[in-house]
């Protein structure tokens, strides 16, 4: 058991501070600042062609094919940096890699991983949000194509995305987790209606609603079998809990950092309160990093599609929250004006024990998965 | 990077699960099986694992803080009431001067409050201290003050047998005898220093983070398998929302602790001492508050007869509380986190 790096990964990591050192965009965190996503795809392109984003992916698939653990260095130097995260979609390569067929894997995937093509994520509707499986978008038969109508919700970042990853009814006459197949559906189309959300911290980049009434998907892009739908999903959720999937260990290391720093620069300011959620934040958000670095060793021996994710998803959770609670004492919410950075970051870290699957969905996962207790 | 076990990790984890599963206490009744004790003694004693950092030739440790802590997790999880946590500790004393290992049974003193290791002045035992994890122990290891560092002394204990019952059912805790002599530990090479001393506080600090993940995960154990057979309302109570959460809460802040202390364990040998440092006291705070948690958690899951003193749930808490006191728990461990991060962590949060 070794936390240190191998040499090749020493090099590696002195590579990427370097690089870092020149190209760093400076931009503020996605749940922070609408800035952000307009200067998101820029900094994927940029990451992956210099090599350090997909690290761990199929060198076919535009990947590096790497050891998984290569994505903690990646963390751990983007923090250092106060860069911004890597971007967070390895779960839907995750979810194509493991259901999509060779055609699919081939047109779909190299395009998510290098950034040129923008993907959202259509689950979840105003009528299905934990009991997702009840969803009511219909997906309809016409030829070469499918036809989708229905009201999706809760999808991040679809105002710029090219595809959505939309899951669908197409067989309303079984058991409803048997009739749902999954498509990646042109955003850039007709027959699809946007509505953007604001989040509680006001940014408004991040949450929407789309509405497809008739919108067209052809049946070549369906991903996996029809009614493979949900088993895809649940693939897709379980690695959108994963902290190691979606790099969050930088943004929390980042934020904690910059408390660290106000707090070292006038300590004066700061009482015992205070310096004790600052504390925790540190433990956590620590714990957080060396549980990554042991979920992405495992997975050396292979990859696991199981409810670990469920697990990672609960401490992930507590970790944002008290970073967020920290970024609240330390940084303060800024009455008189000012710049409100640290009262969005508390504000937008409610919203971790909901997205991806409630905190309660996830309990109910690990207690009738793991722990084995009856339903 | 790799931090899964090796092979050989896995083998000596797997040897100490099956002993403390075949001679550890089942019930609180089988903590009065002296009979059973001894065989558990005895095979923790035959298994070398008490003397996995005393040095080798080289003076280094016949094992790694990831060894030693594994050993750890697992007594801890199966209740053992053998020492292991005292002795190991005493050896990595011994092993920092170049003593030779002790001819009889040791373990180490510490200031009454736990926080520290005893420090004293005298001729005698009068500063006080504790002894823990004191079964069997001849001698408690303490420090002396040296010019430049400390030299290691031992203080004859007297037989735990005859003290109060202790805190944790397991383990003895024995207050030395003020009147007790203050003997120099022949056959030292140097003094402690300071940075070896850091260095031995990080690997306690790992070793009770272990023996917390440990006990906490007996205690989860113990409760997800109570909540699968205890039956009101006509079902298991484990069918219960409310319940499940409990104790689906209870395993996510162990998966927690043990990432933070696989960690610190690590560190002992890896790191300098000041990170070694920071990396226990991460684990320690980590783990203290999460085993204070699910320990309680336990004890709700059984509901009344968690609250009787024939539950095995109290004394896993009771183990708990011991191996959080030893060296300090979640508020002085996040003074160190934050005094490693020079963020004034002696302002009132000791």
């Amino acid at each position: 058991m070794d936390f240190g790096d191998s040499p090749d990964e020493a090099a590696f990591r002195g590579r990427l501070r370097a690089w870092l050192a020149d190209n760093n965009p400076g931009l503020p965190a996605s749940s922070t600042s609408d800035e952000y996503w307009a200067g998101q795809a820029a900094w994927h392109r940029s990451l992956y062609d210099a090599g350090f984003f997909g690290l761990s992916w199929p060198s076919d698939i535009g990947g590096r094919a790497r050891p998984s653990v290569y994505d903690v260095i990646v963390d751990e130097e983007l923090a250092a940096a106060g860069a911004p995260p890597r971007p967070s979609l390895g779960y839907l390569v995750q979810g194509i890699l493991e259901h999509g067929n060779e055609d699919v894997r081939a047109r779909f995937l190299p395009g998510i991983v290098n950034g040129r093509d923008r993907w959202c994520q259509g689950f979840s509707e105003p009528d299905a949000g934990s009991d997702l499986a009840s969803l009511r978008t219909r997906a309809e038969r016409d030829g070469d194509d499918y036809v989708i109508t229905g009201h999706k919700v809760w999808t991040s970042y679809s105002d710029v995305a090219d595809w959505c990853l939309v899951l669908a009814r197409t067989d309303p006459d079984v058991r409803k987790h048997k009739g749902l197949s999954a498509f990646r559906i042109s955003m850039r189309q007709p027959g699809i209606e946007q509505r953007p959300l604001r989040m509680i911290n006001g940014i408004t980049s991040e949450f929407g609603e789309v509405l497809f009434d008739g919108a067209r998907v052809p049946a070549a892009d369906m991903i996996g079998a029809p009614g493979e739908g949900w088993r895809l999903a649940m693939t897709v959720v379980s690695h959108e809990r994963e902290p190691g999937e979606l790099g969050y260990v930088a943004r929390y290391k980042k934020l904690v950092k910059e408390l660290t720093a106000a707090v070292r620069a006038a300590p004066e300011r700061y009482g015992p309160e205070q310096v004790r959620d600052l504390g925790w934040a540190i433990v956590e958000a620590e714990m957080l990093r060396l549980h990554v670095c042991r979920r992405l060793s495992d997975r050396l021996d292979g990859i696991s599609h199981g409810p670990e994710g469920s697990v990672d998803k609960l401490l992930m959770t507590q970790v944002e929250q008290a970073v967020g609670h920290a970024a609240l004492a330390v940084g303060g919410a800024a009455h008189g004006g000012g710049d409100d950075t640290w009262l969005k970051v508390y504000l937008y870290s409610r919203a971790q024990s909901v997205m991806g699957g409630t905190s309660q969905i996830q309990r109910n996962l690990v207690a009738g998965r793991i722990l084995g207790l009856p339903t | 990077m790799d931090v899964r076990l090796s092979p050989e990790q896995r083998a000596l984890r797997d040897a100490a699960a099956q002993v403390v599963d075949r001679l550890g206490p089942r019930t609180v009744r089988d903590l009065d099986d002296r009979e059973r004790a001894g065989k558990l003694d005895a095979a923790v004693d035959a298994s070398g694992w008490r003397e996995l950092r005393t040095a080798t030739d080289g003076g280094a440790p016949w094992a790694s803080g990831v060894e030693a802590a594994l050993v750890a997790e697992e007594l801890g999880r199966g209740l053992a009431d053998a020492p292991y946590l005292g002795p190991t500790l005493a050896a990595e004393l011994r092993r920092a001067t170049g003593a030779p290992p002790a001819a009889a049974p040791e373990t180490v003193a510490l200031t009454p409050d736990l926080t520290a290791v005893a420090c004293l002045a005298g001729a005698t035992a009068a500063q006080g201290g504790v002894a823990v994890d004191a079964h069997g122990a001849a001698a408690a290891v303490v420090l002396v003050p040296a010019p430049g560092g400390h030299t290691l002394a031992t203080v004859a204990l007297a037989d735990p047998g005859a003290a109060a019952e202790p805190v944790d059912l397991t383990r003895a805790a024995v207050a030395l005898d003020p009147a007790a002599a203050v003997v120099a530990v022949p056959g030292q090479a140097r003094l402690l220093s300071d940075e070896a001393e850091v260095r031995w506080t990080a690997l306690g600090l790992a070793l009770t983070a272990a023996d917390l993940v440990g006990t906490m995960r007996g205690a989860v154990d113990l409760a997800a398998g109570y909540a699968k057979e205890r039956r009101q309302y006509g079902a298991p109570i484990g069918s219960f929302q409310a319940v499940q959460h409990l104790l689906a809460d209870a395993f996510v802040a162990v998966e927690g602790a043990r990432s933070a202390t696989l960690h610190a364990a690590w560190a002992v040998d890896a790191l300098p001492a000041d990170e070694a440092l920071a990396a226990g006291a991460v684990a320690k705070a980590y783990a203290s508050r999460a085993a204070r948690g699910v320990c309680e958690t336990a004890i709700q899951v059984h509901g009344g007869i968690g609250n009787t003193w024939e539950c095995l749930a109290h004394v896993h808490l009771r183990r708990a509380i011991l191996a959080t006191d030893v060296l300090g728990g979640a508020g002085p461990s996040l003074a160190r986190v934050l005094d490693h991060h020079r963020i004034g962590g002696a302002r009132g949060l000791r």
